[in-house]
């Protein structure tokens, strides 16, 4: 057993999500959330499995209309096939890290790749590249410090990779994910004993009670 | 039909795949039928992994193309752009057949999730991040054990899916082939999203419980 691998995670992704991953119809962003906690979470591959069966029962069993294919079609796909060469799979050779790959992917590295900007209080971030329809962003909070008040205007994933976070919601561990709402004002707090880590997703822009936190805000893309 | 026939008559075969795919479930009761031809597509896979046995594809591809080609369609391509893409999900299929593992999908759930790739990468765009693989021991054969209990459960699935009240598969429907979000459902249907999630959700829990 890989001992990154988280294996009493307590908080897991949401149905609603691990489908929209299955169906293909959620913002890069939250994918990317989907990819990395399944990659610490074995339940969530279970369940992510199971949505993937529902889609292959409603391909098999679905009357879908109109759908013929064109006449030449089987040719033109044999033609396609003799032309390409064979897929193989390279095995991945995988060291423990902090970071599940597909994480590593985006940042095109390990941790020490990770570019972090400093956005106040002592916190740190990184913005990963994804479409705009979402943003995910890296976070460091420092051993024992607060995250700005914040509240949310959409859906907000937080997903803990190393230490561990305290807010209204409970205790988050390495693979635990915090699912914020509309609506919802919380101060994540970092645990004591390590800098905390966090993948965190969001499909709208997080919204700072104070007013030198909103200025800020708007030059540092929080 | 022998896997070797299909040496001798590849072409005749292809031009008939629609025939053979008919007949196939022609036989026997309905149930038993979608057991059997769960089966047959396994093996199907296996004889293009082994043999590259057009014949085994062709039928397949009678079957599975023109569904790939209605997926990606109410996707949101038009019509060229799914004949595309779903012909290459089908070649994707031919030269993945070494990587399908019947005791971790049906043929059915592997094609899904190959074209759901496709249409993330050319209809949305985006860069597709995938969880890491579970790190399993050297290649072997799938255990026939763990084959059987997936079929099963897929059986299973299948059944319960269409025992689902009319509302709450039309949403499940909605959600896999329509590329829709919860909140776009929410505007093109006029429920509200709390209803939409609420029935979504019934729907998932109905399922699991028939599922245990």
């Amino acid at each position: 057993m890989n001992k990154m691998m988280s294996t009493d995670i307590k908080h897991h992704l949401t149905d609603e999500i691990l489908m929209g991953y299955s169906a293909g119809t959620l913002p890069e962003a939250f994918n990317l959330m989907v990819a990395t906690h399944v990659s610490l979470c074995d339940a969530c591959r279970a369940q992510l499995a199971a949505c993937d069966a529902v889609g292959g029962v409603l391909l098999d069993e679905h009357d879908i209309p109109n759908t013929q294919m064109q006449p030449d079609s089987f040719a033109a796909t044999m033609a396609m096939i003799e032309q390409s060469a064979p897929i193989t799979k390279t095995p991945a050779v995988k060291m423990p890290s902090v970071l599940p790959s597909p994480l590593q992917d985006y940042i095109g590295g390990d941790l020490s790749e990770i570019k972090w900007r400093p956005i106040g209080m002592g916190v740190k971030q990184a913005i990963l590249p994804t479409s705009k329809q979402a943003s995910a962003r890296l976070l460091m909070i420092p051993a024992g410090a607060a995250m700005p008040d914040h509240g949310h205007h959409g859906l907000e994933m937080t997903m803990v990779l190393q230490g561990a976070f305290q807010d209204d919601d409970g205790y988050f561990a390495r693979g635990d994910v915090d699912i914020a709402d509309s609506d919802l004002e919380h101060t994540p707090m970092a645990d004591i004993h390590e800098d905390c880590i966090c993948l965190a997703v969001s499909d709208a822009p997080l919204r700072f009670k104070g007013i030198l936190p909103r200025i800020m805000q708007s030059f540092i893309r929080i | 039909m022998s896997a070797s026939s299909h040496n001798v008559l590849p072409r005749e075969r292809s031009v008939n795949f629609q025939a053979a795919a008919t007949r196939l479930v022609a036989v026997g009761s309905k149930r038993v039928t979608d057991v059997n031809k769960r089966n047959l597509w396994i093996s199907h896979v296996h004889r293009i992994r082994d043999d590259a046995d057009k014949a085994a594809f062709a039928e397949l591809y009678a079957h599975f193309a023109p569904r790939v080609k209605g997926f990606l369609i109410n996707s949101g391509a038009d019509g060229s752009m799914a004949e595309e893409c779903a012909q290459e999900v089908m070649a994707t299929l031919w030269h993945k057949a070494h990587l399908f593992d019947p005791s971790r999908a049906s043929v059915a759930t592997w094609i899904f999730t190959i074209a759901r790739n496709r249409k993330i990468d050319i209809l949305r765009k985006q860069r597709r991040p995938e969880p890491e693989d579970l790190t399993w021991g050297p290649e072997e054969e799938p255990d026939q054990t763990d084959v059987l209990a997936l079929q099963q459960e897929t059986e299973i699935l299948s059944k319960a899916l269409t025992t689902l009240p009319a509302a709450q598969r039309e949403l499940i429907e909605q959600a896999y082939f329509g590329d829709l979000s919860h909140s776009e459902i929410a505007k093109k249907t006029g429920l509200p999203l709390g209803t939409i999630k609420s029935r979504i959700r019934l729907a998932l829990e109905r399922l699991r419980q028939t599922m245990k």
